[in-house]
C-alpha cells in the first residue's frame, strides 16, 4: 500500500510537470526550462513505474526492459543530436510514429488478457487503430518531408475509398467487440488494416501540408496513450495523453489558420487539385519580362538604403546560408542600414522553423518580425531581399481566385520600393505555382545559389 | 442505459480528468506565438511518449513463457523510449537557439 501510494504521488508530480512544461513552452524565455521540467517528470514516472512495481517479476524481464531503454536512449539521443536543423520536421514525425507504434503494440499484447470485458476491449482496439494510423501515417509524412516521395499520390476516388476503408475498420472493430471474439487472427487483420489506412490517409496529401498532418498525428498518438491510461487506470498516461491530444488538436487548427486552410481542406484535398497553375501549365501561364540584376548593383542599392527587410525561405536553409545572411545583416547594420527579417508563419517547412534556423546563427530574437507586424512596414522599406522564399510572397494569394494559395496571408513585399529576389532558377516553389511577383516592375532577379550570392554581396559591400 | 450509468459512476474520476485535461490543453496552447509552434509541437510529441509507461507495465506483467508478448513488449519499450528521449532532446536543441544572446 505504501508503495502504491508513493507511485501515485510520482504520477501526480509528473502530470503537473507536463502541464507546467507545456505552458512554459509557450513563451520564448521559459520554453527551454519548460521542456526540461517535463523531461524530468517523465524520467521520474518511468523510474517509478519500474522500481515501485508490486508483484513478482523474473529478473530477465527487468534486464530486457533495461536493454530496451538504454538502446532507445542512445539511438534517440544520437539521432536528435546529429540531425541538421533543416531536417528537424521529419525527425519529429519519426519520433511521433514511434510513440504510435508503441501504443499499438501494447494493445496487441493486452487483447488476450481482457476479452470479455467490453469496455477494456473497446479501449484496446481504439488504441490499436489510432496508434497504427499514427505510426504508418507518420512514416509516410517522414518520407515525404525527406523528399523520398514528394508528389501527392492518389488512387482513383481516393476520398471515397479512404472513407470506406475507415468505416470498414470501425465496423470490423465493432464486430470484434460485439462478438466477444478472442481471435488473434482477426486482431492482426484489424492492426494491418489500420496500418494500411494510415498510409492511404497521408499519401494523397501534398508535402506542403505535412506540418499540419504531423501535428494531427501527434494528437492522435496522444489519444492512443490516453486510451492506454484508461485501460490500466494509469493517471499519468491519461493526463499526459489527453493533454497532448487536446493541445495537439488546437495546434493543428492554429497551423491551418496560419495557412488560411481548413483542416477538411488539408485532409480531403484541394491543394494541388487545381493543377492549372502547376506543372501542367494549362491555366494562366504568366507572361512578361523578368529583370535580372548583378551582385554589384544589389550591393550599391543596399549600401545606400535606409531600411532593408530580408525575407528568408526554405531555399536559404537548403543552401545553408543562414550564417552568411546573418553576416550580411551585421555588415549592413554597421553601415547604418536598418535591417529586419520578415518571417512568414509557415516559412521553412513548419511554423516557426525559420526562426529556429536563424536563431541557430545568433540572429537577435527582436530582429525577427512576424508577418502582421512587418506588413505595414514594407511601404517605408527601400529594399526587400527575398532569399529562397516563393509562395509566401506570391501576390496570387491576394488577387487570383483560381490559385490554390488564394486567401493565404502573405508578406506584402510588393509595397516596398525595390524588390530583389534571389533564386536558383525560375522553378516554381513548393506549392508548384508561378509567382507574378517576379514579373513586377520593381522586382529584379538575382539568380544563383543563396550562399554564394550572399557571400559575394558581403565581399562587394566590404569594399565600399 | 443502466450500463452507461454504471460506467460513468465507476469511472467518474477518470471522466473528470479527461474533461478537465481537455480544457487545460486548450488553455495552455491558446495564445502561443507562431514562432513557437514547432518547438511546442515537438515538446508535446515528447510528452505523449508517456505511452512508454504502458509498455513497461506490459513487460512487467507479461507471462515469462509468452515469447511473442515479451518480444512485442520489448519493441514497444524501445520505440517508446525513442519517442521520449528523441522528442525531448530535439526540442531542447531547437530551444537552445532561442536563448537570449549576450
Amino acid at each position: 500500500m505504501e508503495y502504491v501510494l508513493s507511485l501515485e504521488i510520482i504520477y501526480l508530480i509528473a502530470s503537473v510537470t507536463y502541464i507546467l512544461g507545456l505552458k512554459m513552452l509557450g513563451h520564448p524565455e521559459t520554453a527551454r526550462r519548460g521542456n526540461l521540467i517535463a523531461a524530468t517528470g517523465m524520467t521520474l514516472a518511468i523510474l517509478g513505474t519500474i522500481f515501485l512495481y508490486e508483484g513478482e517479476v523474473p529478473g530477465f524481464i527487468y534486464i530486457l526492459i533495461a536493454i530496451a531503454i538504454v538502446l532507445g536512449t542512445v539511438l534517440g539521443w544520437l539521432k536528435a543530436k546529429r540531425v541538421q536543423m533543416t531536417k528537424m520536421p521529419e525527425l519529429v514525425s519519426l519520433f511521433n510514429g514511434m510513440g504510435g507504434a508503441s501504443a499499438a503494440l501494447i494493445g496487441l499484447i493486452e487483447f488476450e488478457h481482457y476479452h470479455g470485458n467490453t469496455l477494456s476491449v473497446i479501449t484496446i482496439l481504439g488504441g490499436i487503430i489510432i496508434g497504427s494510423i499514427s505510426f504508418s501515417g507518420s512514416m509516410i509524412a517522414w518520407g515525404k518531408l525527406n523528399g523520398t516521395f514528394n508528389k501527392p499520390l492518389r488512387l482513383p476516388k481516393y476520398n471515397l475509398l479512404n472513407n470506406l476503408i475507415f468505416l470498414g475498420i470501425l465496423a470490423f472493430a465493432g464486430y470484434l467487440v460485439w462478438s466477444h471474439s478472442s481471435s488473434q487472427l482477426f486482431l492482426y487483420i484489424l492492426f494491418f488494416s489500420a496500418l494500411a489506412y494510415g498510409v492511404l490517409f497521408v499519401l494523397p496529401i501534398g508535402g506542403a501540408d505535412m506540418p499540419v498532418v504531423i501535428s494531427l498525428l501527434n494528437s492522435f498518438t496522444g489519444l492512443a496513450a490516453a486510451l492506454g491510461g484508461f485501460l490500466y487506470g494509469n493517471m499519468v498516461m491519461l493526463t499526459g495523453g489527453i493533454l497532448v491530444g487536446s493541445a495537439g488538436t488546437i495546434l493543428t487548427f492554429a497551423m491551418c489558420t496560419a495557412m488560411n486552410r481548413s483542416l477538411v481542406n488539408v485532409i480531403f484535398g484541394g491543394f494541388g487539385d487545381t493543377d492549372s497553375g502547376g506543372d501542367s501549365g494549362s491555366g494562366s501561364k504568366l507572361q512578361g519580362d523578368i529583370k535580372k540584376t548583378t551582385i554589384s548593383d544589389v550591393a550599391i542599392l543596399m549600401n545606400y538604403s535606409k531600411k532593408v527587410i530580408i525575407v528568408p525561405g526554405y531555399g536559404l536553409a537548403v543552401a545553408q546560408a543562414q550564417h552568411a545572411i546573418h553576416e550580411l545583416e551585421q555588415l549592413l547594420e554597421s553601415k547604418g542600414v536598418e535591417v529586419k527579417y520578415a518571417i512568414h508563419p509557415v516559412a521553412g517547412r513548419m511554423p516557426g522553423h525559420m526562426n529556429v534556423l536563424l536563431a541557430e546563427t545568433n540572429v537577435e530574437y527582436n530582429k525577427l518580425a512576424e508577418m502582421e507586424d512587418v506588413n505595414p512596414e514594407f511601404q517605408n522599406t527601400d529594399v526587400v531581399f527575398v532569399v529562397g522564399a516563393n509562395d509566401v510572397v506570391n501576390p496570387a494569394a491576394h488577387n487570383d481566385k483560381s490559385s490554390p494559395i488564394y486567401g493565404m496571408p502573405i508578406l506584402d513585399v510588393e509595397n516596398a520600393k525595390q524588390i530583389i529576389v534571389n533564386k536558383r532558377s525560375m522553378k516554381p516553389g513548393y506549392a508548384g505555382i508561378e509567382n507574378e511577383l517576379f514579373y513586377n516592375q520593381k522586382t529584379s532577379m538575382l539568380f544563383g545559389d543563396a550562399k554564394g550570392v550572399i557571400q559575394k554581396l558581403i565581399t562587394e559591400l566590404k569594399g565600399m | 442505459m443502466t450500463e452507461l450509468i454504471d460506467f460513468i459512476s465507476n469511472n467518474i474520476q477518470m471522466i473528470y480528468i479527461v474533461i478537465l485535461m481537455i480544457f487545460v490543453g486548450v488553455e495552455v496552447i491558446g495564445h502561443v506565438p507562431a514562432v513557437l509552434h514547432t518547438p511546442l509541437m515537438s515538446g508535446a510529441n515528447a510528452i505523449h511518449g508517456v505511452v512508454i509507461i504502458g509498455a513497461i507495465l506490459v513487460m512487467l506483467g507479461a507471462d515469462p513463457e509468452n515469447k511473442l508478448a515479451l518480444a512485442l513488449g520489448f519493441v514497444a519499450v524501445l520505440l517508446g523510449t525513442l519517442n521520449v528521449v528523441g522528442g525531448f532532446v530535439v526540442t531542447d536543441r531547437m530551444l537552445e537557439m532561442f536563448k537570449k544572446k549576450k
